[in-house]
C-alpha cells in the first residue's frame, strides 16, 4: 500500500450562510499518495477549485468549509488537519509543503513588484536566516529549472509572455521543495503549443523531485496522459475515481463518458466527439435522486429517487451511479 | 525618461494656453476697472489722471492687442502681475506673496496629513472588511458628503465665542507682528486648529472611502490569494500585495488634491475669514480687481499643472506598467 500524503474527508464547503447559502462541494473523499499525480476533472462550476481552495483554507468570502477533515501526513509520519491547526502554523506549512499554481498565470504576480522580489520573498517568510545572496541565487536557479534565462530575474510581471509568467510560477511553487503541488487549470489561458512545453516541463520536474500533484482542469484528455488516478466531478460531488487507464477505456459513470467523448484525443485513434446535452444543475435547486439523471442518456426511474453514494461497483471500481451498484459488504 | 520629458514639454505648452486665456479673458468682460476707480472717487478726477490711469493698467487704448499681450508676457516672465486695483497702490505679486504661505500653511498641511491618514486607515479597514470595522463606512461616507464650510459654520457656532479656547476668525491674534517667535506661532497654530479640523475631517473620510473600497477590490486578486498560499505574513500581504495596489487610484487623487490647495478651499477662508488666497480672490471678484484675479488664476493654474506632473512622476515610480522602455 502506497504512503498517504494527503487525505480528504467528507469535505463540505459552502458558499454563504443560512438558507440561502449553497453547497458547491459535496461530501467529498479523496486520497493523495506519495509521488502520485491525483486528476481532478468536471465541467466549470462543478466544484473543481472550490474543493481545492477549502481544503487549504484560502476560499475567499463568502466561501465556508462546512465540514470534513484534510489530513496532511507531515515527513515524520505524524498527520495534521490543515482545516483544524493554528493560523500560524498553517502559514507554516503553507508553500514549505503544499504549493499552489493557479489558474491563469496572468493574475497571479503582483503587478507592481519585480519577479526577483516575489521569489525572494517566500524564500525569506520560510527561513528567515538565509542570506540575501542565497536567496537571489536560489531564485536565480528556480528559473532556470523552468527554463527561463537568469537576466529575467529582475522583470516585472507585465514584461513577460503570459507562458513564462505561468513558468515563473511554477517556479514559485517549487520554491521550498513541496511535497504536494495543487494546480489549479495551470494552462488553460495559454495556447495549445505553450500549454504542452509547460506540460513536458512540469513532468520532467515531476520525475526529478518526486512532488506529488493534484491537478485540477476541465480537458479529461490531457489528464489521461498526465496523471495516475482521476477523479471525475459533478455538481459537488466525486461521481467516479479510477486510473487514468480504467478510466480511459472503459469509463463506467455515464458523464465520464460524456467528458471523454467531449475533447479530441492527443494520440491514438479518432474518434466521435458527442458532448454531454444540457448544462450543469443549478446548485440552489438540485434534482432530486442521482444529479446527473436530466441530462443522463442512460437515465432509469430508479435515478429519479435515489441518489447513488461512491463506492465500490461489484466491478470493483469507485463510483455512484445505479448503473453500477454497489457490491453488498 | 523621453515619457517624462514629453509630459513636461506638454505641461509648458499647457501653462503658455493658460497664460494667453488669463490675458485674454478679462479683457472680453464687461466693465472696465478704470471706470469703476473712477466711480470710487465720485469722478474727482482730470482726464490727465484718468488717462495715466489707463498707462498704468496696461488698458492703454493706443497700445494694440498684440503689443499688450508681448508686454504682459515680458512683465510675467520678470515676475510682474501688475498692480493690485484694491491694494493699490501694492503689486499684485506682494498681495499673492502675503495670502499664499497662510493658504499653502493651513490647507497644505491638513490635506497632506488627510491623505495619509485616510489612506492608512482606509487600508486597514479595507483589509478588515466583515469586521467592527464596517461600521466605520456609513460614518465616513455621512461626513464626506458634508460640504466643508458648512462643518467650519457649525464648528463656529458650537465651539467660538467669548472665553472660548478657540478664536473665530483670522491666522493669528490681531497685534501680534508677523515672525518666528514662539507667541507668533502658538497664535498661529490656535487659529489654524479649528479650520483646519474642518478641512481633515471631511477630507480624510474620503480618502478612507476610496482606499477601503480598492482594498476590498484588490483583496480578491489572485496575486493576493498567492501571497496567502505562499505563507507570507499577514502584515507582508496587506502592504507589499494589497495596499501597495490599492494605493494608485488614491495618489491621482491625491495629486488633484494638492493643485486644488491653492484655490479650492475658497469657501473655508471665507468662513474663518483666514487671509489666505481664496478670501484675496473673493475681495478681487467683488472689486473687478483685474490684475489680482489674473494673478491668482494663473497662480491656480500653476499649481494645478505642477500637481498633476508630480502625479507623472509618483506614477513612474510606483506603478512598472507605466514605465516604457526606450
Amino acid at each position: 500500500m502506497k504512503e498517504r500524503i494527503l487525505e480528504v474527508r467528507g469535505l463540505n464547503v459552502d458558499y454563504g450562510l443560512g438558507p440561502e447559502s449553497v453547497r458547491a462541494v459535496r461530501d467529498v473523499d479523496l486520497t493523495l499518495h506519495r509521488g502520485e499525480v491525483l486528476g481532478l476533472a468536471g465541467e466549470s462550476g462543478s466544484g473543481k477549485s472550490t474543493l481545492a481552495y477549502g481544503m487549504t483554507r484560502l476560499l475567499p468570502p463568502p466561501g465556508i468549509v462546512a465540514g470534513g477533515e484534510v489530513i496532511y501526513t507531515l515527513d515524520d509520519g505524524s498527520t495534521v488537519d490543515l482545516l483544524r491547526i493554528r493560523d500560524a502554523d498553517l502559514r507554516r506549512l503553507r508553500w514549505s509543503e503544499i504549493a499552489i499554481v493557479f489558474q491563469g498565470a496572468i493574475n497571479s504576480l503582483n503587478p507592481v513588484q519585480r519577479i526577483s522580489t516575489q521569489l525572494v520573498d517566500v524564500l525569506k517568510a520560510h527561513s528567515a536566516r538565509s542570506t540575501p545572496k542565497a536567496r537571489q541565487d536560489r531564485a536565480r536557479e528556480l528559473l532556470g529549472l523552468v527554463g527561463i534565462a537568469s537576466d529575467r530575474l529582475h522583470s516585472y510581471p507585465h514584461q513577460l509572455s503570459g507562458g513564462m509568467r505561468q513558468r515563473v510560477m511554477i517556479a514559485m511553487a517549487l520554491a521550498l521543495e513541496p511535497r504536494v503541488v495543487i494546480m489549479d487549470e495551470p494552462t488553460t489561458a495559454l495556447d495549445v503549443v505553450v500549454q504542452r512545453q509547460i506540460l513536458r516541463t512540469l513532468v520532467e520536474l515531476r520525475e526529478r523531485l518526486g512532488f506529488s500533484v493534484v491537478f485540477i482542469t476541465h480537458d479529461l484528455s490531457l489528464l489521461v496522459e498526465f496523471s495516475d488516478r482521476i477523479a471525475i466531478m459533478y455538481a459537488g460531488q466525486v461521481v467516479e475515481e479510477a486510473t487514468s487507464a480504467d478510466l480511459y477505456r472503459t469509463p463506467l459513470h455515464p458523464y465520464s463518458d460524456g467528458l471523454l467523448h467531449s475533447f479530441p484525443a492527443l494520440k491514438g485513434p479518432r474518434r466521435e466527439l458527442s458532448g454531454i446535452a444540457g448544462s450543469p444543475p443549478d446548485l440552489r435547486s438540485m434534482p432530486g435522486g442521482c444529479p446527473f439523471h436530466p441530462r443522463c442518456g442512460r437515465a432509469m426511474d430508479v435515478c429519479a429517487t435515489r441518489t447513488p453514494v461512491l463506492g465500490q461497483s461489484t466491478a470493483g471500481r469507485s463510483v455512484a451511479c445505479w448503473l453500477h451498484p454497489v457490491s453488498v459488504g | 525618461m523621453s515619457y517624462l520629458l514629453k509630459r513636461i514639454g506638454f505641461y509648458l505648452l499647457t501653462v503658455w494656453a493658460a497664460v494667453t486665456i488669463n490675458f485674454f479673458v478679462p479683457r472680453m468682460i464687461p466693465g472696465d476697472p478704470v471706470q469703476a476707480l473712477i466711480t470710487k472717487q465720485r469722478g474727482q478726477m482730470t482726464s490727465e489722471a484718468v488717462r495715466s490711469l489707463y498707462v498704468l493698467f496696461g488698458l492703454d487704448k493706443d497700445e494694440s492687442l498684440a503689443s499688450q499681450y508681448f508686454s504682459y508676457l515680458g512683465q510675467l516672465l520678470r515676475g510682474d502681475l501688475g498692480m493690485s486695483f484694491t491694494f493699490f497702490p501694492s503689486p499684485v505679486a506682494d498681495v499673492i506673496g502675503d495670502g499664499l504661505p497662510w493658504t499653502v500653511g493651513l490647507v497644505g498641511i491638513t490635506t497632506v496629513i488627510g491623505f495619509f491618514l485616510g489612506t492608512a486607515a482606509g487600508a486597514v479597514v479595507g483589509w478588515r472588511r466583515g469586521t467592527w470595522a464596517d461600521s466605520l463606512i456609513p460614518v465616513t461616507t455621512f461626513v464626506s458628503s458634508i460640504p466643508y464650510f458648512w462643518l467650519g459654520l457649525v464648528a463656529i457656532a458650537l465651539l467660538t465665542g467669548p472665553g472660548s479656547f478657540f478664536p473665530a476668525s483670522g491666522a493669528y491674534e490681531i497685534g501680534l507682528v508677523p515672525n518666528w517667535d514662539w507667541q507668533f506661532i502658538g497664535s498661529t497654530v490656535q487659529h489654524g486648529l479649528l479650520p483646519g479640523f474642518t478641512i481633515l475631517i471631511s477630507s480624510v473620510s474620503g480618502w478612507i472611502l476610496s482606499m477601503r473600497n480598492m482594498m476590498v477590490t484588490v483583496s480578491s486578486d489572485d496575486y493576493v490569494t498567492v501571497a496567502h498560499a505562499k505563507g507570507l505574513p499577514e502584515r507582508r500581504v496587506m502592504l507589499a500585495y494589497a495596499a501597495r495596489n490599492a494605493l494608485l487610484p488614491n495618489v491621482s487623487g491625491f495629486a488633484l488634491a494638492l493643485g486644488f490647495i491653492v484655490g479650492g478651499t475658497l469657501l473655508v477662508e471665507i468662513v474663518f475669514s483666514y487671509p489666505g488666497l481664496g478670501l484675496q480672490l473673493f475681495q478681487a471678484v467683488g472689486a473687478k480687481d483685474y490684475p489680482l484675479l489674473q494673478g491668482i488664476f494663473l497662480i491656480i493654474t500653476l499649481s494645478v499643472l505642477l500637481a498633476n506632473l508630480l502625479a507623472d512622476v509618483a506614477y513612474l515610480a510606483l506603478d512598472p506598467r507605466t514605465r516604457r522602455e526606450g
